[in-house]
């Protein structure tokens, strides 16, 4: 990791996404202005005209989706001296690798029918599975106060993992009422807390945004809702949630989508 | 002399998401302009297929970061037509406090970090930072003011958490709801001074008129419900029908597909709004309509940002009124929403979102798996009109620098504050 000598120069850059991340940013108010004091913004192109090639720090929004944006993510990387995967979209892909179930020829006839042969598209995969990332801030969308800690880590040369405890240990911080108490299936077992718990804090369930923690038991929830002898708790859930094992599996893909892209790339550029 | 400009914007900045600009200029006649739409398509109508309504619903709002709670509360509509779903007048009042929520938060970001550089001279918000810190400050109060009236009723603006078929996973709390009337109170403040600041702006004076689309509601300025209305006919038609009234077409220069009504394009949004349902806007946003000197019915499609700051404050009056609604009925733990069944149908939620009329349509299985996903965003509905607008403006700049009107060309681009992220298909709209 590097320390700066002076003011670095940042620059913002999205790619397949609803740039909902960088508008969370702009949420901060003073303290987005107290953090950009810090630093020189020279390319955020959803709030600056300007533009630039010479950044140091690069945040990057959004998946890679098509195969001009492999290169524009690799000629950042090469200019970046460090480089951010901001979001769901750009460090676990959210929901954009759904489309990696089908064929891209099938997606894009899905979609724009038989007209859509000029449509570049290729599998989708997180910015940090084409080039190397050196912070990831996770979330869909992203959470302020974890955007505020790497921002200053970056700042001053520190290294940032993100939190890699289930959502769970929040819940219990903060005195939630778990929603499988209320019937409902939670993904809050599995996945990264960082969020403060917030969707469960709503009442409702986690759906896993922020990516499954390392080894993560993904077969657990689905045990929990087989055993023979369930407790009225659980047995309740599984009433209410008739789902099928594979059907539990499957509500992991919502953000973490692990099946392989099909790599065969048979997409064309469009006239864009 | 032959003078020939040929004007190129490769990403157009301070718009939400990628588009490009050109146009072919010879001896002062356009001989072609173009707005095209280059951002990644996502393909929501491919994927959402498969998965169950309460994932859908989760996911539709990720269609879009600034406007979040118009994307989810179309597709709970839709969901909920699709299977059936009564909801609770309660649950009716709080969406549209959310959706008010987000319109302000949608404007301002438009009008202070968006078009507004234009209008101060400036290439961005932040050279404002030094130069007028309070402005500034006062633009992030108005958004986190949109962003905390969304936040009071579904946890999060970006994006949405307890909103869900049926009604909401938490029950909300009187005093929380009540606290926002000083922040409403403060925001028309700021608002009148918006007016203030934007008074002595000079916008480029391009007046065409189109045929508007908006959607209408006997008892109020649409925004969370209501049936399409085009201000070329005199009833209102109902959203279910939207494939029938609202016809998409291919032109021969664009990969675009464009869409017509009654006429070969028409515009949606604040100012489509404006136009047609203007007798209901509270007294406030008529008033401010006058101090910024736009007149009912109004055709320059640069002053769509300035009914964008009318919206502003008929959405924060109003929003003082529905919390009032909301404390004064009592509020009851909604639980509509753990009786939702699944069941086999479809349906259509329409609602105007901050940039215009926007369209879900789903499909779901006796399992409650969605089947098919069909979505029509503003955007796409504008960029004929947006067109057309180029045309009728080349002829009256072409005389004047290559920057200016390049400049002006990305100015009117912005005014109509195009959403382009949305891209579900903002490329062709079929099924
Ligand atoms: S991670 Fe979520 S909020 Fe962030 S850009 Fe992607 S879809 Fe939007
Ligand atoms: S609500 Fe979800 S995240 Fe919270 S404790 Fe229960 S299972 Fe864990
Ligand atoms: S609770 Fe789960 S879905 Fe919600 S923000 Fe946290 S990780 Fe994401």
């Amino acid at each position: 990791m590097i320390h700066f000598k002076k003011k670095p120069r940042v620059a913002f850059f999205d790619f397949a996404c609803c740039e909902g991340c960088q508008l969370s940013v702009l949420e901060m108010e003073e303290k987005l202005l107290d953090l950009l004091s810090h630093v020189e913004v020279v390319e955020w192109r959803e709030v600056m005209s300007e533009k630039s090639d010479e950044y140091d720090i690069a945040f990057c929004e959004g998946s890679i989706t098509r195969k001009r944006d492999v290169e524009r993510i690799q000629s950042i990387r090469e200019r970046a001296e460090t480089l951010v995967s901001l979001g769901a979209c750009a460090s676990i892909s959210c929901h954009n690798a759904l489309k990696n179930r089908w064929p891209m020829k099938e997606v894009v006839e899905m979609v724009y029918g038989d007209s859509g042969g000029h449509i570049d598209t290729i599998p989708a995969r997180p910015v940090s599975d084409v080039v190397p990332v050196d912070y990831q801030i996770r979330g869909c969308p992203v959470s302020l106060p974890e955007f505020e800690t790497v921002f200053k880590h970056i700042l001053t040369g520190q290294s940032y993992d993100p939190p890699n405890q289930p959502v769970c240990v929040e819940c219990k911080l903060n005195d939630t009422l778990c929603v499988y108490e209320k019937g409902m299936v939670c993904l809050g077992p599995v996945t990264r807390c960082g969020c403060n718990a917030v969707c469960t804090a709503y009442g409702d369930a986690c759906q896993g945004c922020r990516g499954l923690i390392d080894e993560a038991n993904t077969e657990a929830p689905a045990r929990v809702l087989f055993r023979e002898d369930l407790h009225p708790i659980m047995a309740e859930v599984a009433r209410k949630n008739p789902l099928t094992r594979k059907e539990i599996l499957a509500k992991f893909t919502v953000y973490n989508d692990t099946s392989e892209p099909d790599e065969e790339e048979e997409s064309s550029d469009d006239n864009a | 002399m032959t003078t020939h400009n040929s004007i190129a914007v490769h990403h157009v900045t301070r718009i939400e998401g990628h588009g490009d600009i050109t146009a072919e200029i010879k001896d002062g006649t356009l001989e072609q302009v173009r707005f095209s739409v280059v951002e990644a398509p996502r393909f929501f109508e491919a994927f959402l297929r498969g998965h169950h309504h309460h994932e859908v619903t989760h996911m539709a709002s990720r269609i879009c970061g600034i406007c979040a709670v118009s994307h989810k509360c179309a597709a709970l509509k839709a969901t909920e037509a699709a299977l059936g779903v009564d909801i609770s007048d309660q649950t009716r009042l709080l969406r549209r406090l959310a959706y008010h929520g987000e319109v302000l938060s949608s404007h301002i970001l438009h009008i202070y970090f968006l078009a507004g550089p234009d209008f101060f001279d400036v290439p961005s918000v932040f050279p404002l930072v030094d130069q007028d810190r309070e402005m500034v400050r006062r633009a992030m109060r108005l958004k986190n003011l949109g962003y905390d009236l969304s936040k009071v009723v579904a946890g999060r603006h970006t994006h949405p958490i307890a909103m869900v078929a049926g009604g909401f996973t938490f029950v909300h709390q009187a005093e929380n709801l009540e606290a926002m009337k000083d922040r409403i109170a403060e925001g028309l403040n700021d608002l009148q001074d918006t007016i203030r600041t934007l008074q002595g702006i000079d916008l480029p004076d391009l007046e065409r008129e189109t045929e508007y689309v908006s959607l209408t509601h006997p008892d109020r300025y649409a925004f969370y419900d209501g049936e399409i209305l085009s201000s070329d006919r005199d009833e209102p038609v109902s959203p279910d029908r939207y494939r029938e009234v609202i016809e998409e077409y291919a032109v021969d220069y664009s990969t675009a597909k464009y869409a017509r009504w009654n006429r070969p394009e028409y515009m949606t949004g604040a100012l489509a709004r404006f136009n047609n349902n203007y007798g209901q806007l509270t007294d406030g946003a008529k008033t401010a309509a006058e101090d910024l000197g736009l007149t009912h019915p109004c055709h320059k499609p640069f002053t769509n940002t300035i009914a964008q700051v009318v919206e502003c404050v008929h959405c924060l009056e109003d929003a003082r009124d529905l919390i009032d609604a909301l404390v004064n009925g009592g509020i009851r733990p909604g639980r509509e929403h753990e009786n939702v069944k699944d069941r086999a149908g479809s349906g259509v939620g329409a609602v105007e979102a901050p940039r215009g009329i926007l369209f879900h349509e789903y499909e779901y299985d006796e399992e409650g798996k969605c089947l098919s996903a069909n979505m029509v965003i503003p955007t796409a509905q504008n960029l004929a009109n947006l067109e057309a607008d180029m045309r009728a403006y080349v002829p009256v700049i072409a005389e004047e620098s290559k920057e200016t009107i390049t400049h002006r060309l990305e100015m009117l681009v912005r005014a109509y504050d195009p959403c382009i992220s949305c891209s579900t298909h903002v490329i062709d709209l079929r099924k």
